[in-house]
């Protein structure tokens, strides 16, 4: 591609925001991807709306690692002119749409961790941070909800559905336990996981669906990524950067 | 073939306090997923405080070929109209 990617100076909160931010870029990009192709109207608005949500927090998060950071990037820097090796999400989130199944599964998993992640970030003493805690921890409220709901209907539907939801939950399973690793944000993730854990449970329960054993796949948290990123990142990248400072 | 998704209309309360208004339908699998739906399809842009969703069949329609019936004979009648005195400016919306 035309443009050179940036280097960016990895102060801790830099690389905490930016790994956050990242997370919820790269999946709400995988939710746009639907538009267009969703197996229902009504659903293709609910996926985009969750995409669009998810954006505009990796917008906020983006801004405060550029302040934080002080070296004149901006949001549109960190997005587009990073590459895979650069980006810190973790692995469940770039993982591809799949099925209906797979895309549900996968917010399931992230959600359920993000809600009460956001939750708690609102304590934290930095003020900036809070308060973008306090907006993402709304929206990821719905988020759940309506991926809980669907899952319940998936797995507790037909044999077809049922069958379907336990293959997404069996491949993507191992990319959950990333979400709990250590990283220099306000708090340790892992103390969520007792919660993420009563809440998967009880949901597997109602979808009558069976927890998959436990093994862990790790690496984007310290960009190493799937090959999947790579194809994410040059279809959102290849307009800016074949066109720097394109506008419309 | 997907067998058929009910159709369920929805109705939204908006901000300024006035009744639910019907505002358009959709199709979900049960009450649950309609609401949500609702909330997804119909206040994307800060319409709604309230959501409503009622199943299409629930709703007995008049029937088209009875309009004259039932509809013109109030066309003539003026006289129900309340527009024959003035209402005070405080009373608000009635």
């Amino acid at each position: 591609m035309a443009t050179t990617s940036i280097t960016v100076e990895e102060k801790p909160l830099v690389r905490y925001l930016l790994g956050r931010a990242d997370d919820a870029l790269v999946l709400g990009h995988r939710l746009s991807e639907w538009t267009g192709r969703a197996p229902m109207l009504e659903e293709e608005l609910a996926l985009a709306n969750i995409g669009l949500d998810l954006i505009g927090q990796a917008r906020s998060l983006y801004q405060y690692a550029a302040q934080c950071e002080g070296m004149g990037h901006d949001e549109d820097d960190f997005a587009y002119l990073r590459d895979p090796s650069q980006y810190l999400n973790v692995l469940l989130v770039e993982q591809p749409n799949g099925d209906f199944a797979h895309t549900i599964v996968r917010q399931v998993l992230y959600s359920a961790f993000a809600d009460p992640y956001w939750r708690a970030v609102m304590q934290a003493p930095d003020q900036t941070l809070a308060a973008i805690a306090a907006k993402s921890e709304k929206e990821s409220a719905y988020h759940l909800r309506h991926a809980s709901e669907w899952l319940i209907r998936l797995g507790d539907g037909t044999p077809e559905s049922h069958r379907r939801a336990q293959a997404a939950l069996d491949a993507l399973w191992p990319y959950a336990g990333e979400l709990f690793d250590a990283d220099t944000g306000p708090l340790d993730p892992s103390t969520l996981r007792p919660g993420w854990e009563r809440t998967l449970a009880g949901l597997l329960t109602r979808s009558t669906l069976v927890r998959p054993a436990d093994w862990v796949q790790r690496g984007g948290r310290a960009g190493r990524h799937s090959e999947h990123l790579g194809h994410l990142l040059a279809a959102m990248q290849h307009l800016p950067r074949s066109f720097p400072g394109a506008t419309w | 073939m997907t067998p058929a998704i009910p159709i369920w209309e929805v109705f939204i309360r908006s901000r300024n306090g006035l009744a639910h208004k019907h505002v358009g339908s959709l199709h979900a699998a049960d009450a649950t997923m309609a609401l949500q739906a609702a909330r997804d399809v119909y206040t994307r842009r800060g319409e709604g405080l309230s959501v409503w969703v009622v199943p299409s069949s629930a709703i007995t329609a008049s029937d088209p070929a009875d309009k004259a019936m039932l509809f013109e004979p109030a066309a003539g009648k003026i006289y129900r109209h309340p527009t024959f005195y003035e209402v005070p400016d405080e009373i608000g919306h009635m």
